[in-house]
């Protein structure tokens, strides 16, 4: 019991983590609250479903395809979409809203309001503390430390990563010190539907796929963003890992958990920000006037 | 019959001068006059079933502007205060018995509590944290009444109740007639002095505190009367539709009285109403597309906002009418001078 919660406590917090970081990240830079983050994560796994199972391709190629074509499609949306309405800050928000139904209404007529399900990259499995783990999850949990620390690195190494939380520091300021703010923003939302791809195609063996499989973990994600700090990575990556075994420690431990978890996630959220109003690690924004 | 002449002659001059003056004073008073003469035209109940709808949701989406749109903070859990009502109303009407008319009000009370218990807690926060914060309510709301099935009803909801009136036709001059009401009240809550501070706490909240102000108390007001509008909304909902469901706490409602709100002009009040008039009978005639119909909804919004970020009677009223330089004062687009103090028009 306290194995099987903690095994799934750690998958369910990494796949959060991911999503939650990107989510962090575009609105740190951008600030945009981007509700159509997770239907990137959707379009992910339908993509995967696409390549691996309709036409039968590899499925490490499908992932690294799949991928690639969700980053294009948000690049585009962003640039086309997002990017014009920016400086309207209540249009932008309903833009995402739109947006994230425009994929979820796509999916359901490509594919229809079926649950499906995707072949897992690799089976078999392994006995940890005589547990059984499948290798699956075990990859899913690897890749999602590898990607986590890719993405610390390229923030606090790289020049890119530089420019990115300079940006999200203080735009104006930013740009006056020769970083082009507008291509910043294009990378941030590059990489950030990069790890909600990535999330979608590590959640697509593990969880079954509909196209209105966005809601959940969107709800999620913001209570953990907001329980983390907005804006902060380190926030967002531990707050994603507490929600995370919360709901599994709900859903394990409460008759009829399920229907709770969310509310369980949300009640957490609000305890904390009502006692730290700029959550865990947040900064405390100089009022933006 | 002089005098009587006299009379006429002088309402007809204050509706000259007073509505006849402004495009959209025009519009909105022929848009009142149509509402309330569209059962002369046709009763058919489908198409009075949609006007019912679309006027307990105007009311909801404008009471969801009262708040956001001129205090400036997000409520993204708007539908807590529909569901809240929905269900005080429905159990109230099921287990005690009242009558509508007591149900919605009580509903609506309750919704302003539910208010209150969301605002104390949440205007410590600011701006993104709080409309997150807030769209936690209703989804903990959700997740108890799914746990306690036997009083809730769980998935399925409470059926059996009450409905508004016997006809529809009297319910849809209930509903009508509610919504221009409380679209009136909250257009003069808005133009008050009340609705000054609303505003001048969106566009700048130091400079209110600093100007001795207690911005909370004016925020908590905020939240308590959008709540009772809402209420009311929820309330009228839940007897109209005679079942009161987990759908009433949805975060898509949330999401929709946003969408209103903003494709018809933020901080308006007649802007949700146009909003919701236009934009609900419009996915009620996508019907005949059902595949499609949420997608054509969704593009045709985004590529509306793409073109008026502002909101659609924004877009509308700036071209149709202009505002005086010197007196702030609104004058139709075609003068040339301003009506009041004759200051050029450019």
């Amino acid at each position: 019991m306290i194995e099987a919660i903690i095994i799934n406590g750690l998958i369910s917090g990494g796949v959060y983590a991911l999503l939650a970081v990107g989510f962090s990240l575009i609105f740190g830079v951008a600030r945009i609250i981007n509700i159509a983050h997770t239907a990137f994560y959707m379009l992910a796994a339908y993509f995967i479903y696409t390549f691996a199972h309709l036409l039968g391709l590899n499925p490490f190629l499908s992932v690294v395809l799949s991928v690639i074509i969700v980053i294009l499609i948000g690049l585009v949306t962003y640039k086309l979409v997002i990017d014009p309405v920016r400086e309207h800050g209540a249009t932008t928000l309903i833009v995402t809203i739109a947006l994230a139904i425009i994929f979820q209404e796509v999916m359901l007529i490509a594919f229809g309001g079926h649950f499906r399900g995707v072949p897992g990259l690799v089976s078999g499995y392994t006995e940890i503390l005589g547990v059984k783990v499948t290798y699956q999850y075990l990859l899913t949990f690897g890749v999602v430390l590898v990607v986590l620390l890719g993405t610390w690195a390229l923030l606090m190494k790289t020049k890119l990563g530089i420019a990115i939380r300079s940006t999200a520091q203080d735009r104006e300021v930013a740009n006056l010190m020769g970083i082009n703010v507008a291509r910043t923003g294009m990378m941030t939302m590059a990489i950030a539907v990069a790890l909600a791809a990535i999330a979608g195609a590590l959640v697509a063996p593990l969880r079954v796929l509909e196209p209105h499989m966005w809601m959940p973990p969107l709800v999620t994600i913001l209570a953990i963003v907001v329980l983390g700090g907005l804006g902060s990575i380190k926030g967002s990556f531990i707050g994603a890992f507490i929600l995370g075994f919360a709901e599994t420690l709900v859903v394990f431990l409460v008759p009829s958990g399920a229907f709770l978890k969310g509310a369980v996630a949300l009640t957490i959220m609000l305890i904390v920000i009502l006692i730290r109003p700029e959550g865990l690690f947040g900064v405390a924004f100089e009022e933006e006037r | 019959m002089g005098t009587i002449s006299i009379y006429i002659g002088r309402l007809y001059k204050d509706f000259k001068g007073g509505i006849l003056v402004l495009p959209s004073r025009t519009i909105a008073f022929f848009f009142c006059l149509l509402l309330l003469l569209i059962p002369l035209i046709t009763t058919e109940p489908y198409i009075l079933r949609v006007l019912i709808l679309s006027s307990i949701f105007a009311i909801f989406a404008a009471s969801w502007d009262l708040l956001s749109g001129y205090t400036g903070q997000m409520n993204f859990g708007h539908a807590l205060f529909f569901g809240v009502a929905a269900y005080t109303s429905a159990l109230l009407n099921l287990h005690v018995g009242l009558p509508p008319w007591l149900t919605i009000p009580l509903g609506a009370l309750a919704a302003v509590l539910a208010g209150l218990i969301v605002g104390v807690p949440c205007l410590r926060l600011r701006g993104p944290y709080l409309a997150l914060a807030t769209l936690a309510f209703p989804l903990i709301l959700t997740g108890i009444i799914f746990v306690i099935p036997g009083i809730t009803g769980g998935e399925l909801g409470i059926s059996g109740i009450d409905p508004l009136s016997g006809s529809r036709l009297t319910d849809y001059y209930i509903a009508v007639i509610l919504m221009l009401g409380l679209g009136f009240v909250m257009w003069k809550i808005t133009a008050s002095k009340t609705g000054l501070i609303f505003h001048a706490i969106r566009e700048d909240e130091v400079a209110v505190r600093a100007s001795g102000i207690n911005t909370t108390r004016y925020k908590l007001l905020a939240f308590c009367l959008s709540g009772l509008f809402a209420g009311v909304a929820g309330g009228m909902y839940v007897h109209f539709m005679r079942i009161a469901g987990p759908s009433t706490l949805e975060l898509m409602l949330s999401f929709q009285a946003i969408i209103w709100v903003i494709f018809g002009g933020i901080a308006t009040i007649y802007g949700p109403i146009a909003g919701v008039f236009i934009l609900y009978p419009f996915m009620e005639f996508l019907r005949i597309i059902p595949e499609i119909r949420m997608l054509v909804f969704a593009t045709l919004v985004v590529l509306i906002l793409l073109f008026m970020p502002e909101g659609l009677t924004t877009w509308v009223r700036d071209k149709i009418e202009k505002e005086c330089p010197r007196c702030k004062l609104r004058n139709i687009a075609t003068r040339k001078s301003c009506r009041v103090c004759r200051a050029d028009l450019d």
